[in-house]
């Protein structure tokens, strides 16, 4: 690779698009203030032509990126400010989560193509920028710069919630950034803390250094403060679900499907090997709250009669199996949590598009208006089914390898943990077949049904790769190892003292 | 015999500053009404050369006996002084024309307000500090109440002469008690005196008057109330220039003249950091009125850098500069968006009242966005490194409760932070804004680059500010 930074050109790619978007728009609207159908599109057809070739330079990265060399990859560095640094890099962690976040971004908004008619510029815009810093947070290989990425895109995701929200946009997006805020600024104390002590905020830097077994403690649980409200983790979780049955369709997709992975990746990026003997200290703690998340989530799923709400406390349930695995510390459990994450981006992502489409035609998401769609959508309920089987974990599918492997990690380390969490996959099918069932099977209660039509090609694009994609690496889960084995046994190797 | 090439080196600006205010009385005298369309250009030429002076001048110099002393720390704070001074001079031209009070006297108090900070800024003696302090004081309480048919601006003005005098007072009591316990007025002679409980005693009463004003708590409570009856120039004006001065001096008279009694003082500053910080994030969420909110928000903020007070000479100086200059024209720019709301006529001041300004005035709703998250120190804009290095300076010093403080300080100052944003993009909007004046506008989206700009090339900022602070520290 020749000098190219082509990290940076795949970070900034959509924010230099979304300020393009915006000047091009300043521009041609003048001083009327509405816009009409016709940008709106317009402004659509330019993000997900940038976010397409955002996914290009990624899918150029993984080509240039060599699994079989340990360590950070075509790293870039600049100074910036005393010893912190500019510095991006990739690794078999951070890598299959780039590809996730660059191909779901543009599924997400040829998702909003019919579904958001007001203030479209300004939506494709938001979701750039909120692109740019995604990416960010997984390339930045200096703990400030992550900083930054990490807090920065609460910003865009607040308006995304907030202006495309659904009737409580504004309670769930305050509730969304305070939550995330307090968690992420606890965080900010111990990374001052650390530069301060480190002398650098280099994550190679940080990764040698030993900290005193008694400050990791602290440092582990200002780190966790941020990260279990992200991913988020029983008892921090309230803030998902209000959260996802106000956002946009395509909001809830990358709060599913990205966003939350940030709490997993910094738990493996930071917590275990920067904080060894603190994650140590801390795991029976953290295997009871996941399992506490996996089963207690999971019965709350049952009861829930909203769709949305549904799929969010499953999200939390799903979460939990990647907690068990990465405080496992076992490299088949560690493997199995970088592979749920991927995972659960496309099924929970898909899952929340199933439910728009129907909500785009019905503007209802209680469980209790639908019944009987097989008989008008077909299509539907087949994809549907699909994504059923994904998550509830049928092999076959990618959600059985993910929860497979962080039980079979979890069970090394702790056999009870373990059982709990399979009780999880249990009612995981419970809750899932259960909304599977009122909502397509049976007989058409609701006269207004009678109307629908099934899915029109646009809704048939976004979804259908993704479920190309969890079949492909149901049966062949090897592409995703692959990446992530180098990256996990440095993680593990770092954690015993390397 | 009177050495000018040393009182301009160490004083420059304030020789400037005292000559061309009374030229400009003279040009009153003489002009009268017709002088008043002048004086706001005349003004922010005279502030703008002031701080050019100083630019010039530097690395500073002592005169007058040792009277006055200056270093690159007062000088870079002289400068930002000015520069935002002239700057609030520029956009307070278009209000008060409408309001029918665009007089030169505005413009002259302007000016000696700002001779006010450079002297307190230079002073290295309790007299020649006083005498700033009043020369300041006495032109923002005229500033306070410039609006006299108005009673709100009068209210103000009052409330801000009766408490500035008591403030000034416990000051000049804790200035003599210094000066009958070590015997000088100096600077320098202090901080070489034994330290008595006497001493502490004066130390402690010259920190209430100074916490005053910079408006910490507990001194803070005219703030809100000033900020909101002033006229909003004149607000914009004391968020930013006076400010700025006045934070340094506080920090500058802690450290040059009890530096060696860091020990005493140092929970002092903090608690007072610390109530600062929280009285500023809880007060300001229940507020309706912009004007007073910035006033909360001044004050959470003067905590914020009082942090870096805390954390000593070494540590902090340089962080303090850094923080204050991205807080002051950030605080500008709110202050100039404050100034652009305006319809029929009339000011504005409910935060309801920027309903939907993102679909009405996106320009200005973005950059005001903006400065909004930057005054709330998110990433990843300007206020995010300037919070960074105070806590980064606050940590080194070992002061961690302090460090949480500002963190939850942070989140809950969020609040209303967050609602400006939600009345700005997610709310109806309400009737249009009347077109604002070009040089409001031009201040809202300088500002807003700068805390931009100055994210990217912070090094650059945190460069200045780290020589600068060699003045006290080397």
């Amino acid at each position: 690779m020749g000098g190219f930074p082509i990290l940076s050109a795949l970070t900034f790619l959509p924010l230099v698009g979304a300020l393009i978007i915006m000047a091009v728009r300043a521009a041609t609207a003048g001083s009327s203030s509405s816009e009409s159908a016709n940008e709106g599109r317009t402004a659509l057809l330019a993000g997900l032509v940038i976010s397409g070739a955002t996914f290009l330079v990624s899918l150029a990265a993984f080509f240039y990126y060599d699994p079989s060399t340990p360590g950070y990859q075509l790293v870039e560095q600049h100074v910036w400010y005393q010893s912190i640094s500019y510095k991006l890099g990739i690794d078999g962690l951070s890598l299959p989560l780039i590809l996730l976040t660059t191909f779901l971004t543009p599924i997400c908004l040829l998702a909003s193509w019919n579904s958001i008619h007001t203030r479209v510029t300004e939506y494709v815009v938001a979701f750039l920028v909120l692109e740019t810093f995604m990416i960010g947070v997984f390339t930045a290989l200096d703990l400030v710069l992550f900083y930054i990425f990490f807090e920065a895109g609460l910003i865009p995701m607040f308006l995304i919630i907030g202006i495309w929200g659904g009737k409580d946009k504004i309670y769930a997006a305050f509730k969304f950034f305070l939550y995330t805020l307090l968690g992420s600024l606890l965080m900010l104390v111990a990374v001052v803390y650390m530069y301060i002590t480190a002398g650098s905020s280099d994550f190679e830097v940080l990764e040698k250094f030993a900290f005193d077994p008694h400050v990791q403690t602290w440092l582990w649980l200002a780190f966790m403060a941020s990260f279990a409200v992200k991913l988020p983790m029983w008892p921090v979780h309230t803030w998902l679900p209000d959260a996802h049955v106000q956002a946009p369709t395509a909001g809830s997709v990358i709060l599913a499907g990205v966003l939350l992975k940030m709490g997993g990746y910094g738990f493996l990026r930071f917590s275990l090997p920067m904080f060894p003997d603190a994650s140590q200290l801390f795991q029976p703690a953290m295997f009871a709250l996941a399992v506490v998340a996996i089963v207690y989530t999971s019965l709350v799923a049952w009861r829930q009669t909203d769709m949305k709400k549904l799929i969010a406390y499953s999200s939390v349930a799903h979460m939990g199996f990647v907690t068990l695995g990465v405080f496992s510390f076992t490299e088949i459990g560690v493997q199995g949590a970088i592979f749920q994450m991927i995972s659960h981006g496309f099924i929970s992502g898909a899952l929340f598009l199933i439910v728009g489409v129907v909500y785009d035609r019905m503007h209802t998401r209680e469980i209790a208006a639908y019944g009987g769609l097989v008989h008008r959508m077909p299509v539907y309920a087949t994809l549907f089914m699909l994504f059923t089987m994904a998550n509830v974990g049928l092999p076959g599918t990618s959600g059985f390898i993910g929860e497979i492997l962080t039980m079979v990690g979890g069970f090394q380390a702790s056999t009870w943990a373990a059982a709990g969490a399979a009780l999880g996959v249990i009612f995981s099918a419970v809750y899932m077949l259960t909304l599977y069932r009122r909502t397509v099977f049976g007989q058409i209660t609701n006269p207004e049904l009678n109307e629908l039509k099934d899915m029109n090609r646009i809704e048939l694009v976004t979804i259908v790769p993704l479920a190309l994609l969890t079949l492909l690496f149901g049966v062949a889960p090897n592409l995703i190892f692959n990446l992530t084995e180098g990256a996990t046994q440095s993680i593990l190797s770092l954690m015993a003292g390397g | 015999m009177l050495d000018f090439t040393a009182m301009t080196l160490a004083i420059g600006p304030e020789l400037w500053l005292a000559a061309t205010g009374l030229l400009g009385v003279l040009l009153g005298a003489l002009l009268k009404d017709s002088f008043n369309g002048l004086s706001f250009k005349f003004g922010a030429l005279v502030l703008f050369v002031a701080a050019g002076i100083a630019a010039l001048t530097y690395q500073g110099g002592e005169a007058f006996n040792g009277l006055v002393e200056t270093n690159t720390f007062v000088n870079f704070a002289k400068i930002v002084s000015f520069i935002v001074g002239g700057l609030a001079l520029v956009m307070s031209e278009g209000f008060l024309k409408r309001h029918e009070t665009a007089r030169y006297e505005y413009a002259l108090l302007t000016i000696f307000a700002s001779l006010g900070m450079g002297i307190i800024l230079s002073a290295s003696n309790l007299m020649t500090l006083y005498m700033g302090i009043e020369t300041l004081s006495l032109s923002s309480y005229v500033l306070a109440a410039f609006h006299r048919d108005s009673a709100r601006s009068s209210e103000a003005g009052l409330k801000y002469v009766i408490l500035g005098s008591l403030a000034s007072g416990m000051l000049l009591y804790g200035a003599s008690l210094v000066y009958g316990f070590s015997g000088t007025t100096f600077y320098a002679g202090i901080a070489a005196a034994d330290l008595s409980v006497g001493l502490m005693f004066g130390m402690v009463l010259m920190i209430v008057g100074l916490a005053f004003k910079v408006s910490a708590a507990p001194m803070h409570v005219w703030t809100p109330d000033v900020y909101e009856g002033a006229p909003t120039p004149v607000g914009a004006f004391f968020g930013a220039a006076p400010k700025m001065a006045a934070m340094v001096v506080f920090a500058n008279v802690m450290f040059q003249v009890f530096g060696d009694a860091m020990d005493q003082w140092q929970l002092i500053i903090a608690i007072i950091a610390g109530l600062s910080m929280l009285i500023g994030a809880f007060g300001g969420l229940t507020q309706t009125n912009i004007k007073r909110l910035l006033g909360y928000s001044s004050i959470a903020n003067v905590g914020y850098a009082l942090v870096a007070v805390a954390a000593g000479k070494e540590l902090g100086a340089g962080p303090l500069l850094t923080f204050m200059t991205l807080y002051v024209v950030s605080s500008l720019g709110l202050f100039a968006a404050v100034l652009s709301m305006r319809r029929q006529g009339g000011m504005v001041e409910g935060i309801s009242e920027l309903g939907g300004l993102m679909s009405k005035r996106p320009l200005l709703a973005i950059a005001l966005s903006v400065l909004i998250w930057s005054v709330a120190g998110l990433p990843p804009f300007g206020g995010f490194l300037g919070k960074w290095v105070v806590l980064e300076a606050g940590v080194s010093a070992g002061l961690y409760p302090l460090a949480i403080i500002l963190v939850l300080a942070s989140v809950v100052s969020l609040g209303y932070y967050l609602r400006l944003i939600k009345i700005m993009w997610f709310d109806e909007p309400t009737e249009r804004f009347e077109a604002i004046d070009g040089s409001v506008s031009l201040v809202v989206l300088a500002s807003s680059l700068f805390v931009i700009v100055f994210m990217i090339f912070f090094f650059l900022l945190s460069g200045w500010t780290d020589q600068a602070a060699l003045g006290i520290t080397a």
